[in-house]
């Protein structure tokens, strides 16, 4: 649970709410148990809507790159479109191939898509607006995450589809060459902020708003890191996995109904996720490009003042969301714009160019660190 | 017979205890009994593919013991290496020689079966005679440490130096000899007497083989 840091900063809603259901005469334990519930549906539904906003974005953003107008009449600028495809998922025929190993093949869209969903655990929107502050943040996403090639191989295995096999294959290859320079690349950050959890790495990023991020200290880790979270997600130039014109749609070609739709949403979950860890690692997480505390001491406001916290808050969650979709927008605009790359050209750039630069910019860190301790986080 | 009756003394206690060493409890059964069932299918299941998806779940179960026992940054590099690079791999190498092919009974298979559980089961009753008889030193509570990272890194920079250090060499040694084995030389060939000396269409490179075959022009 969201453990305080000290320093009584932001808003604890843990305490409150706890305290609030006791003040009701719900027994401590029950209170307790009721609060554990919140944040796990609270996260759930925010990395759903985040998936299904990122749909609508593609549609749309797509749609603008290509000089057409995309989705229109679904509700307003289409925004009900994600819904309907939600419903049609829903009510569609859950197929599975009568050559398919049945078990294997249900159980490896719900490995990828709880892989995907457990790694929002340790996402912070504010100062105490997260699940679990873990002392292995970064580790432990990055260890959650490397479970997904297993779910990725088995829908392969399990479709007994050639194309789904090479799919799986090519999907397990690059994730598990990519997982190593994201990995370096988050290595580095975690050496400056002298820990690997989350709430820490925004803290050492805060100083003095946007000149402090870590995107001016670690330009090149931040390159790595958009480089490999995009081959993670499997985005465009790198989306070998389910190449249409090669393999059909790679893993997911037998999938229909609700089990595609773990798939997919299980993909723009990730990619959510990605646009997550970059604004955390690198543009500040919850921090307004000018420090939050210069803002209210310039309106002279009291930090403890309940509103103003509310307010900063809300600030924070806006400004996370902000460089998250940045990010995406980023992604999706890259989609348009360059073509896929080979299996040997990816996984060349994988081994050969982007690990050595990533234990260059480790070691460099690490010298810059020790020579100017002020900067870098000593 | 120390630690079966501390475990009786907990189950009796079980209706007293408070939410969280209650919920501990039951997730140490329910893990317990993932990573025995598991690992049970990882033997005795005849489809490869299986056992190997199986161990992955071997795996998770003991990365769920270590978080019990709050060691989060060992569970986390359990998952990271174990679930996420050994398990992967034993999948790949499976699943690129996947030739399905049918095991054939062996001679006497009834009787090395017989054999094995009964090794099995002596090694099992071993273990369980060393249990229930060695006084452990048994606490109820683990204090939780307020980084593990931290303490892992300690204990490895001051007593656990030597044993790091060894470690890390075997790793290189050990990545030497994959380099040295997946990268074998590579020679043009040689073209035959009289041929015209043109640029080969064709892979240029071959691994120098013994007795390779003669590719015909």
């Amino acid at each position: 649970m969201a453990t305080e840091i000290g320093l009584a900063q932001g808003i604890d809603l843990q305490r409150s709410t706890v305290a609030l259901l006791t003040e009701l005469g719900v027994p401590l334990v029950v209170a307790q148990v009721l609060w554990m519930l919140l944040p796990m549906v609270a996260i759930v539904l925010v990395a759903t809507v985040g998936a299904l906003v990122c749909t609508w974005l593609e549609r749309k953003i797509s749609a603008a790159a290509q000089q057409r107008i995309g989705p229109e009449y679904a509700g307003p600028f289409g925004l009900v479109i994600p819904i309907a495809d939600v419903a049609k998922l829903l009510v569609k025929g859950n197929l599975v191939p009568a050559s398919a190993d049945p078990l294997l093949f249900s159980l490896a869209p719900a490995i990828v898509f709880i892989s995907v969903f457990l790694c929002y655990l340790v996402v912070p929107f504010g100062q105490n607006l997260l699940i679990s502050n873990l002392g292995t943040g970064i580790f432990f996403i990055i260890a959650v995450s490397s479970i997904a090639p297993i779910g990725l191989l088995m829908a392969g295995y399990a479709s007994n589809n050639k194309y789904s096999l090479l799919g799986g294959l090519r999907a397990a290859a690059q994730s598990i060459s990519y997982e190593i320079p994201l990995a370096l690349a988050a290595l580095a950050v975690a050496m400056m902020s002298n820990g690997l959890d989350t709430v820490q790495i925004v803290h050492q990023q805060e100083g003095l708003g946007l000149l402090t991020w870590n995107v001016w200290r670690q330009p090149v880790g931040f390159v790595i890191f958009l480089i490999a979270a995009l081959a993670e997600c499997e985005r465009m130039p790198f989306d070998l996995p389910e190449a249409e014109e090669e393999l059909v749609a790679g893993y997911q070609t037998e999938y229909a109904g609700a089990n595609f739709m773990l798939f997919y949403g299980g993909s723009y979950a990730n990619l959510f996720l990605a646009g997550l860890l970059v604004s955390v690692m690198y543009l500040g997480g919850w921090s307004l490009p000018v420090p939050i505390e210069a803002i209210g001491q310039a309106l002279r406001i009291a930090p403890t003042e309940p509103l103003w916290q509310v307010v900063a808050a809300l600030l924070g969650i806006t400004m996370m969301l902000l460089k998250t979709f940045a990010f995406i927008f980023f992604a999706i605009l890259l989609r348009w714009t360059v073509p896929r790359v080979r299996i040997d050209q990816l996984l060349d750039l994988g081994w050969k160019f982007l690990l050595p630069i990533g234990l260059a910019n480790l070691l460099v860190t690490a010298a810059l660190k020790l020579a100017f301790p002020g900067a870098f986080g000593g | 017979m120390l630690m079966a009756a501390n475990l009786g003394e907990q189950l009796a206690g079980l209706g007293s205890l408070s939410l969280a060493e209650g919920t501990q409890v039951g997730v140490l059964v329910i893990l317990a009994a993932l990573v025995t069932a598991s690992a049970m299918g990882v033997v005795l299941l005849t489809n490869i593919v299986y056992s190997a998806f199986l161990l992955g779940f071997t795996f998770l179960g003991i990365a769920g013991m270590y978080l019990l026992l709050n060691a989060d940054f060992v569970a986390a590099a359990q998952v990271l290496i174990y679930v996420g690079a050994v398990n992967v791999l034993i999948l790949f190498a499976i699943m690129l020689v996947n030739k399905r092919q049918e095991y054939k009974p062996l001679k006497l298979g009834n009787l090395r079966n017989a054999i094995a559980g009964l090794v099995c089961l002596g090694l099992f009753g071993l273990l369980l005679v060393t249990v229930t008889t060695v006084p452990w030193n048994v606490t109820t509570r683990i204090a939780p440490l307020p980084s593990s990272t931290v303490a892992i890194a300690q204990h490895f920079f001051t007593d656990y130096l030597l044993p790091f250090e060894l470690a890390s060499v075997l790793l290189l040694v050990a990545l030497v000899g994959a380099i040295v084995l997946a990268r074998r030389e590579f020679v043009p060939d040689t073209l035959p007497l009289g041929y015209p000396d043109e640029e080969a269409l064709e892979l240029v490179e071959r691994p120098v083989l013994p007795a390779s075959p003669r590719r015909e022009g």
